[in-house]
């Protein structure tokens, strides 16, 4: 026995309130932040993410709110993502109650904000977020870049000389999202997790592609991923966490039960 | 009102260690400090941290607040968390070797560097971070209704060897077997983050504040 493989419900939030349609029988709320975190922390989540997608910067003082409340109730790791390009940025989601947040357009445009930002809060709260999609042609060796924008940009980045070079610049964890799986339900894309948890040491958060408990499992089976992070599937309240953990259970991952 | 000092020396966020200690006793007042006084004054004391050790070591000197902690140190129920059980080893590997307290002998070793699961052969990542398990080595007023081997969030890269095997509270494996809780007296540190592993943590603070100081 040893390390737990971790599952992580992601929250997409837009003015504070989780869009995507979140669906439990007995919450009453079905866009309260703060009710929905709660639910997951009941159901065994390992950690919850949250992604600040509200187009105005003047509204990201609304994320601060919710990661608040959520964090003088529920107990477990908190990671912020969305509108992270500053130091002050980071601090405000920490003193709010946020234990890393996830850096990913900022990085890419410019990655000494990534070294900066481990050097003053320290890699422990620094996750960079890799959105990636695949570049080869089929008859060519398996290749994949950054993209941003929601995956509509490409910048010619490698994305797994991008991982290592993130990982040197002071990243704690990386959160890698297949841009061409996302939304998809068909599965990670394996080869892109196998590679970037290959080439790096930290740990590595599969996402993209989530559409049954099996998909969680191969992951990490097959995609040597640390962590696997999910939104729809225990959204709208297909699955529970503790069913997706008992499936990666009986197919020997070791989980938190 | 009984007052816990949370030792705040600018190193990692003390707002969910503030957080959860008033959530599991909310007749306790609960205040994140760097004031001496205060925390000389407080019944208990938590001494928290995340980051590195020659940084910790630099503010805590500069605070004046190393002097402080050596002072009350033996004087009431104390809890080190992640840095602050660290910290209190005499010495560290990290960022070209630093001294720490002292107040448990032995030090503070990095993981080692391809790290190798024992059973499987596979690498293992650098930080241990996520939920493993906690081994309790014997009784402890602290380890009071949490189950052996229970789940507790870790972040590292250090870990602690102290070199009296009786201070070794629990243990865990990640490559090695190293020491992720250790206690003398009134002194409890963990490795772990109790702030953060849900009811196990919670329990332990829960434990913590009702605590007096004796084993």
């Amino acid at each position: 026995m040893g390390l737990a493989k971790r599952i992580i419900p992601c929250l997409d939030v837009d003015n504070g309130r989780v869009v995507k349609g979140v669906k439990f029988v007995e919450i009453r709320d079905a866009g309260d932040p703060v009710e929905i975190a709660r639910r997951y922390d009941e159901e065994g989540a390992d950690e919850l993410t949250f992604l600040d997608i509200t187009a105005s910067s003047d509204d990201r003082e609304t994320m601060v709110h919710v990661v608040e409340e959520v964090a003088s109730e529920v107990f477990i790791p908190l990671t912020v993502g969305g509108g992270i390009r500053e130091v002050a940025d980071i601090r405000r989601m920490l003193n709010a109650g946020a234990d890393k947040v996830a850096i990913n357009t900022a990085a890419v445009f410019n990655p000494e904000f990534v070294r900066e930002a481990a050097a003053k809060v320290g890699s422990q709260c620094i996750v960079v977020a890799i959105d990636a999609k695949q570049v080869s042609e089929e008859n060519e060796p398996k290749r994949w870049e950054i993209f941003t924008h929601g995956g509509r940009k490409p910048t010619g980045i490698d994305a797994v000389e991008w991982a290592i070079k993130m990982e040197s610049y002071g990243a704690g964890e990386i959160l890698l999202t297949s841009m061409d799986r996302d939304g998809t339900k068909i599965g990670f894309d394996l080869e892109l997790t196998r590679a970037i948890s290959d080439a790096v040491r930290i740990p590595v958060i599969a996402s993209g592609g989530v559409g049954n408990l099996d998909h969680l499992a191969e992951g990490v089976t097959k995609g040597k991923a640390d962590a696997v992070l999910a939104a729809s599937i225990f959204h709208f309240g297909e699955y529970t966490i503790m069913e997706a953990k008992q499936r990666m259970a009986e197919q020997g991952i070791e989980v938190r039960l | 009102m009984a007052t816990v000092a949370v030792i705040d020396y600018g190193m990692g966020n003390l707002r969910s260690v503030a957080k959860a200690l008033e959530h599991v006793s909310p007749k306790t007042r609960v205040t994140v400090t760097s004031e001496p006084e205060k925390i000389a004054s407080a019944d208990r004391i938590v001494f928290p941290g995340q980051g590195a050790m020659g940084n910790a070591m630099q503010e805590l000197h500069r605070l004046g607040l190393h002097e402080v902690i050596l002072r009350h140190i033996h004087e009431k129920p104390f809890l080190g968390i992640c840095l602050g059980l660290q910290a209190l080893l005499e010495y560290s590997e990290e960022d070209g070797g630093t001294n720490g307290l002292g107040i448990f002998a032995g030090k503070v070793l990095k993981f080692s560097d391809p790290l190798m699961d024992e059973d499987t052969g596979q690498r293992l990542k650098v930080p241990h971070m996520g939920w493993n398990q906690v081994h309790q080595a014997g009784d402890h007023p602290l380890w009071k209704n949490i189950s052996q081997d229970s789940r507790f969030y870790f972040v590292h890269s250090y870990y602690v060897q102290p070199s009296e095997k009786e201070t070794i509270a629990a243990s865990t494996r990640y490559g090695v077997e190293f020491t992720s809780a250790a206690s003398h007296d009134n002194i409890f540190a963990v490795q772990f983050h109790p702030e953060k592993s849900q009811h196990a943590g919670l329990k332990l603070l829960e434990n913590f504040i009702g605590w007096d100081g004796q084993c």
